[in-house]
């Protein structure tokens, strides 16, 4: 039970502090928002391309700003040390991984619900059920980038070259849930059933249960010294 | 109780911790009993930041043994209780600036598994000279303030060894005579271990003085007797040789 | 350190298969009847790819074995396998492009196993220059144990995840008209697969033997610095 108290604990430190500097909310917000906006206007996407389109943009415009929160919930805990802080209370040190999980993906969750209807305007497209639901397919993937992410941002935030180093290992290594998502929000824009791409929600929720169960076994190696 | 009441608090045999391939500590030995207050000197990168961290559990030996409170800190021993019992107040105050006093006070209590009401918090920000300031975001605090909020923060749990990383530094002389104060009266019935050059501040609450130098402990005697100037000049025992030539071998130019 | 008895049978039997192997793929096996010679490429093409996985496999493995018993020689082998799969992936990836070019006229297919290696490749990268920006010998081991563990977990989702991407996989490999590989072909893939197996294993005890000389050499001139350090400069009494 103390487990689940210290990785509430975590994350309800992070959307407190968030809340009160709301430093990351507006980067994340404009960066995406500019990936979008690059998008427009590379590709001349219209109404039927959204279909084709928006699936594979919006997941790089949200893997693209989910970088950037992953490097500021890192680089928060390297400034005055703070997560010396952590590391010396006794708790598991996994607990604090799944905190700083689950406060990235809600600030992620935060993003999609005013970039979703964002892009939907931009590129013409009709606000439905489905247009929710893959908002919602988006954020079972983004789970599953969290927990590699915040796995890897915990080592290459503590290097000089982690502006590079994050999304090198991070990428590749999320290859299953980045074809998952466009797979996913593919066909729902699409109108697909949902027989047509169960396959890719559950090969999903695989990987985040996966990652997240080696994520929690690996991580005091990350964070150790 | 673990490891009997007659255990040290702390036992350091032949430790050595290596940085980027520099041995930080290259061999320290050490015993400190339940209740000493050691006030660690050394020049600074003689290794008393390493020599802390290690002590706090926070930077493993790459050679030697820890005992901690009698029980092994490599495998075997239960890291989570021996955390539980230490208390690290750092260079830095691990402060989380845009909360405030009280949130940061839960945050780490809860760390801890405590949960403090209103009045717990209050009477710790009390005993630390910060009354009435629970609500005040963090980046509001002065540096001092921030340092005994810090205090607050190590005492909460009750820790019974107490590591202190240049708890002086950036005060100013009143502000480093509160907090001695606070120290001389919180430190009772603990294990201190200081690190400091401010060697007039400290020398009161210690009982013993080690230096370290070259990541070894070269000096290690009781402080009864022994004067501020005294200690002083073990501290710059420690100190390496200025540079044989340079323009700064002789301090700096006066104008 | 010189190269135990193990290596030199290694590297006795690697000299003496290689050219057994490079005879078999050039003169005995047969031309592919669509393909022509270019088609030969092959016996060097899908080796380095199993050496390429072998090596990621073999990195993640000891990997796991270095962070339950921290023992430098471990590590030492973990960066090693990695090395190596990163080679031989590379070899991989050039060698695909030239067999595809003359043949269907793209130099990237896109076909499954070719884009699962390249993202083998940027794994095995991502674990090279992990490695370089830690600090020092034992966070580079952990943080390597870590990426290791994680890519090779990895590998098969993204095989599967690419799998599923293309839809159905054009059946690349199976060549020589109807249903599977020329027996003569066969031979000489395995005996292929075989000399690469023993050309990896020399190659992995030559590169761990250098690490461990590496390591030695680091902690010589280590005690070197000591010594001049308390030598040089002996603790001033009383200056300033």
């Amino acid at each position: 039970m103390s487990y689940l108290r210290v990785v509430g604990l975590v994350a309800a430190k992070d959307l407190r502090t968030e809340l009160r500097s709301r430093e990351q909310a507006v980067s994340l917000l404009v960066f995406a928002l500019l990936i979008l906006v690059v998008f427009h206007f590379a590709f001349d996407v219209t109404v039927p391309d959204f279909t084709a389109f928006g699936p594979g943009m919006l997941w790089v415009a949200f893997t693209f700003s989910g970088v950037l929160a992953l490097n500021h919930a890192f680089r928060i805990e390297r400034e005055q040390d703070r997560i010396d802080g952590i590391l010396s209370a006794p708790i598991d040190r996994s607990a604090f991984y799944l905190g700083k999980v689950l406060s990235t993906v809600i600030f992620m969750a935060a993003v999609e619900v005013v970039l979703v209807p964002l892009a939907a305007i931009l590129f013409n497209r009709a606000f439905d059920g489905r247009l929710a639901l893959t908002a919602a397919a988006l954020l079972l993937n983004l789970v599953g980038f969290a927990a590699v992410g915040t796995l890897f941002a915990a080592v290459t935030t503590a290097t000089r070259r982690s502006e590079m180093l994050l999304p090198l290992l991070l990428f590749p290594a999320a290859v299953p849930i980045a074809l998952a998502a466009v797979r996913t929000t593919g066909h729902l824009l699409a109108g697909r059933p949902f027989e047509r791409f169960a396959h890719w929600v559950w090969l999903s929720v695989a990987y985040d249960l996966i990652f997240l169960a080696v994520a929690v076994l690996l991580f005091d190696f990350a964070i150790d010294e | 109780m673990t490891g009997g009441a007659s255990a040290p608090a702390v036992r350091l045999a032949r430790v050595v911790r290596h940085y980027g391939g520099v041995a930080a500590l290259d061999g320290v030995n050490l015993t400190v009993a339940a209740g000493e207050s050691i006030l660690l000197l050394g020049a600074n990168g003689a290794g008393k930041t390493t020599l802390l961290r290690v002590l706090a559990l926070l930077a493993r030996p790459t050679a030697g043994d820890y005992l901690l409170f009698g029980e092994p800190t490599r495998r075997g021993g239960d890291r989570l209780e021996q955390r539980r019992r230490l208390g690290f107040l750092a260079h830095q105050s691990w402060l989380y600036e845009h909360l405030t006093a009280e949130e940061n006070l839960r945050f780490h209590a809860g760390l801890h598994g405590l949960r403090p009401d209103g009045a717990a918090i209050e009477a710790a920000l009390d005993a630390v000279g910060l009354p009435g300031r629970r609500a005040d975001p963090v980046r509001t605090y002065s540096r001092g303030m921030q340092q005994r909020l810090a205090l607050a923060r190590v005492l909460l749990h009750r820790p019974d060894l107490l590591l202190l990383d240049e708890p002086f530094t950036g005060l100013d002389r009143e502000g480093a005579g509160r907090l001695r104060a606070l120290l001389k009266r919180h430190a009772a019935g603990r294990t201190l271990i200081l690190a400091t050059h401010d060697v007039a501040e400290a020398l009161p609450l210690a009982t013993r003085v080690v230096v370290l130098a070259g990541g070894r402990l070269v000096a290690d005697r009781p402080t009864a007797g022994l004067t501020v100037a005294g200690v002083e000049a073990l501290d710059r025992q420690g100190s390496p040789a200025p540079a044989a030539a340079g323009p700064w071998a002789a301090g700096p130019p006066t104008a | 350190m010189m190269p135990g008895m193990l290596e030199r049978l290694l590297l006795l039997a690697a000299t003496l298969l290689i050219p057994v192997a490079i005879r078999m793929a050039f003169v005995l096996a047969p031309t592919e009847g669509k393909m022509g010679e270019v088609q030969r490429i092959f016996y060097f093409h899908v080796p380095s790819a199993e050496m390429a996985f072998l090596g990621v496999g073999l990195s993640a493995l000891f990997s796991v074995v270095y962070l339950y018993g921290r023992r430098r020689l471990v590590d030492v082998m973990a960066e090693a396998a990695a090395e190596l799969g990163c080679l031989f992936c590379t070899i991989v990836l050039v060698t695909g492009p030239i067999w595809a070019r003359p043949i269907w006229g793209v130099w990237w297919t896109g076909e499954v196993r070719l884009t699962s290696t390249l993202v083998l490749w940027l794994i095995l990268v991502g674990y090279l220059l992990l490695r370089q920006s830690a600090a020092d010998r034992e966070q580079a081991a952990r943080w390597g144990a870590i990426a290791a563990i994680v890519g090779a977990l990895d590998m098969p989702i993204i095989y599967k995840s690419v799998e599923w991407w293309r839809g159905l996989h054009p059946k690349v490999l199976k060549i020589s008209g109807g249903g599977g590989l020329d027996p003569v072909m066969g031979q000489a893939l395995l005996v292929s697969s075989l000399a690469f197996l023993l050309l990896f294993a020399v190659l992995f005890m030559a590169r761990v033997r250098l690490g461990l000389l590496e390591e030695e050499a680091e902690s010589l001139a280590r005690a070197v610095d000591r010594r001049a350090a308390t030598a040089g400069g002996a603790p001033a009494g009383g200056v300033s």
